[in-house]
């Protein structure tokens, strides 16, 4: 998926990409959140209203007094009014299973990379195993035993994504429990505890944003894959990736409904990696 | 030991470090009296370290104590003891190391690091702790040392670091310090100044001091008495004029005749003793010297006890051949 996005970014900023001031990403995502947070302001109407008489209309039909900017879908419902309510859904997705796999992720690697022994046995075979399964593989089939819905879905990124989080923190937790000042630092009585809070993570943090950064990416994709395979959240909540589902059935007639939401989807997804990538160039100037 | 516990502070007996099936270190005795300075010499390999780290129940990872007593204040301490341990660092036990700069989190402001141990313990709060820090900071002779506080390791010098480690190892007024190489990094003259730095604040709290070098220079500018450690052994003690003058053991007596003289021609190669300290795994049976000393012979084969220097009342010396010491060149 990593690779598709690569390829995608070269062929659609063949090079300039990387002339382009990382603000300009930072702006989408900032838009997109915005837009998530004041969808009920923003949106024209509500994302379920159906209006019959007003179905698969392209963008710019006025119907009963009110115009599908975007147009509309196939229950006659306002297609920038779900894309925005869309943008909530996809986007709190994303955030709150990064945040969940993320803190996971990092409790166990930091354990692992400090306490050694079989607690670091456990958990990095653990981490061995799920990383050699394809994630979406994974994610399908823990959806499959859960369950689809909104809740689940975010459960079950943040039980299937952890080990990515876990494998940063392990590594970099053994390069900094190593480091003189850890050394210092227990000889002046610190705990562990004191010493993975104040001297590991801080140390670390940088590292695993980046990972966050990407894996935010990621997890939008995943959700709208699942969702595209209805697997994800249920009808009528709307998120990009189950308007894309619909929209697939109407591309023929009506292309609007699946191409919106992919280009919001596009712009999200890409930004996100773009900010991603310079943020490690930026920490890891060697890099490159 | 003979001056009763309330005068030794740290008393070691007969300390074994494994690693895997090795004893690397072998049987070690020491004794800190309270306010002393006391070196721990010896080369690379020899051991230092790891006796140091096991007195602070740091040993870590394949490296752990196998056996041996150790004592503070006459009250027997058991290293293995997190919980008790936790409680002894930065309190009654603390120990700085080689790596000033990196000894440093680069992350936090040294005023923070000095008062670490203070707020570890809940000794103080921590605006309190900050204003100790401060003092503290100018006690070791740092200048302006408000500013400084506010400062983080990399905007320092190596030796305003190893200030700043001292600094933070004094605060909590322990009874012992225990300074593994804290010059070896630091250059002559500021390693002069830290020497001298740490003579005064022992003569000014009483706080013991172990001191862990290689070099025989920084033995004869700091120390009281003398450990010197070969293969995880001590092979001999004694008081720091009486052990220069009369060194008893062969590897102490060609140990002082690598420290170049002043009027050794500039260029000349110091005089390095013959051979490398062998592996851990292949130390020999018996005397662990035998197969570097030129007085060895058959009685080397078994190991020789630790026993008083004979000519002086101070001291001990593990050797079958001490009194022929001298006749080496
Ligand atoms: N973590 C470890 N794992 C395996 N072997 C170790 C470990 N730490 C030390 N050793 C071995 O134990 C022996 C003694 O080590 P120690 O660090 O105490 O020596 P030292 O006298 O302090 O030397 P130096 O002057 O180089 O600091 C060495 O042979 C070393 O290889
Ligand atoms: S016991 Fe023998 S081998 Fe060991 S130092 Fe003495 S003379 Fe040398
Ligand atoms: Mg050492």
């Amino acid at each position: 998926m990593m690779k598709l996005l690569k390829t995608l970014r070269e062929a659609f900023f063949p090079k300039s990409a990387k002339g382009i001031p990382v603000g300009v990403f930072v702006a989408i995502v900032a838009v997109l959140v915005l837009v998530a947070i004041l969808a009920p302001l923003l949106a024209p109407v509500g994302p379920n209203t159906q209006n019959l008489m007003g179905r698969l209309k392209p963008p710019g039909t006025v119907a009963r007094g009110t115009m599908f900017i975007l147009g509309s879908d196939e229950l006659g419902r306002d297609l920038l009014s779900r894309l925005i309510y869309g943008a909530r859904v996809s986007l709190s997705v994303a955030f709150l299973s990064v945040v969940l796999s993320g803190c996971l992720g990092t409790v166990l690697g930091m354990a692992a990379g400090y306490k050694r022994g079989w607690v670091e046995t456990i958990i990095m075979r653990v981490v061995d195993i799920f990383l050699s399964i394809p994630a979406i593989l994974l994610a399908i089939i823990t959806v499959a035993v859960l369950g689809p819905g909104f809740i689940n879905v975010i459960l079950v990124l943040a039980l299937t994504r952890w080990p990515r989080y876990a494998r940063v923190a392990y590594g970099q937790t053994l390069a900094v429990a190593n480091m003189p000042y850890v050394r210092l630092s227990k000889a002046m009585g610190a705990s562990w505890i004191r010493i993975l809070g104040l001297h590991i993570l801080p140390n670390i943090i940088a590292a695993l944003s980046v990972v966050a950064t990407l894996e935010f990416g990621l997890m939008v994709l995943f959700e709208a894959g699942l969702s595209f395979l209805g697997l994800g959240v249920q009808p009528p909540m709307a998120s990009w990736g189950a308007m894309l589902s619909v929209g697939r059935n109407y591309v023929s007639n009506a292309w609007w409904i699946a191409t919106f939401p992919g280009i919001c989807l596009f712009l999200l997804v890409l930004s996100v990696n773009l900010i991603g990538d310079r943020l490690s160039e930026y920490l890891n100037p060697k890099s490159r | 030991m003979i001056d009763g516990f309330s005068n030794t502070t740290l008393s070691i007996s007969n300390l074994k470090v494994a690693v895997g099936p090795h004893s690397v270190v072998d049987g070690v005795d020491i004794d800190i009296r309270k306010g002393e300075i006391v070196a721990l010499v010896g080369e690379s390999g020899s051991g230092k370290s790891l006796t140091a780290l096991s007195a602070m129940g740091l040993l870590s990872g394949r490296v752990g104590q196998s056996g041996g007593e150790i004592k503070l204040n006459g009250q027997t301490i058991n290293p293995q003891d997190e919980v008790e341990m936790g409680r002894l660092r930065g309190t009654r036990l603390s120990m700085i190391f080689q790596e000033p700069v990196a000894s440093l989190n680069p992350l936090l402001s040294v005023g923070e690091q000095v008062a670490e141990s203070l707020v570890v313990h809940g000794r103080a709060t921590k605006a309190q702790a900050m204003e100790r820090a401060v003092q503290m900071l100018a006690d070791v002779g740092i200048p302006e040392p408000e500013k400084r506080a506010k400062q983080f390791a990399w905007e320092l010098s190596g030796g305003m670091c190893q200030r700043v480690m001292i600094a933070s190892a004094l605060i909590a007024e322990p009874d012992l310090l225990i300074a593994d190489e804290p010059t070896t990094a630091l250059d002559v003259t500021v390693q002069a100044q830290i020497l001298d730095l740490m003579r005064r604040l022992r003569d000014k709290t009483g706080t013991s001091i172990l001191i862990i070098t290689h070099d025989m220079g920084v033995v004869a500018s700091i120390a009281d008495r003398v450990c010197v450690m070969y293969g995880g052994r001590v092979v001999e003690q004694a008081e720091v004029h009486q052990l220069f003058k009369a060194p008893k053991h062969p590897y102490t007596k060609l140990l002082l005749t690598t420290i170049p003289k002043l009027t050794d021609a500039p260029k000349q190669d110091l005089y390095s003793i013959k051979g490398m300290v062998p592996d851990i795994a292949d130390f020999p049976e018996g005397c662990r010297f035998r197969t570097r000393c030129p007085l060895a012979d058959k009685q080397c084969v078994k190991t020789p006890p630790l026993q008083p220097r004979k000519t002086f009342d101070d001291g001990l010396v593990a050797c079958w051949h001490s009194e022929l010491t001298e006749t080496l060149q």
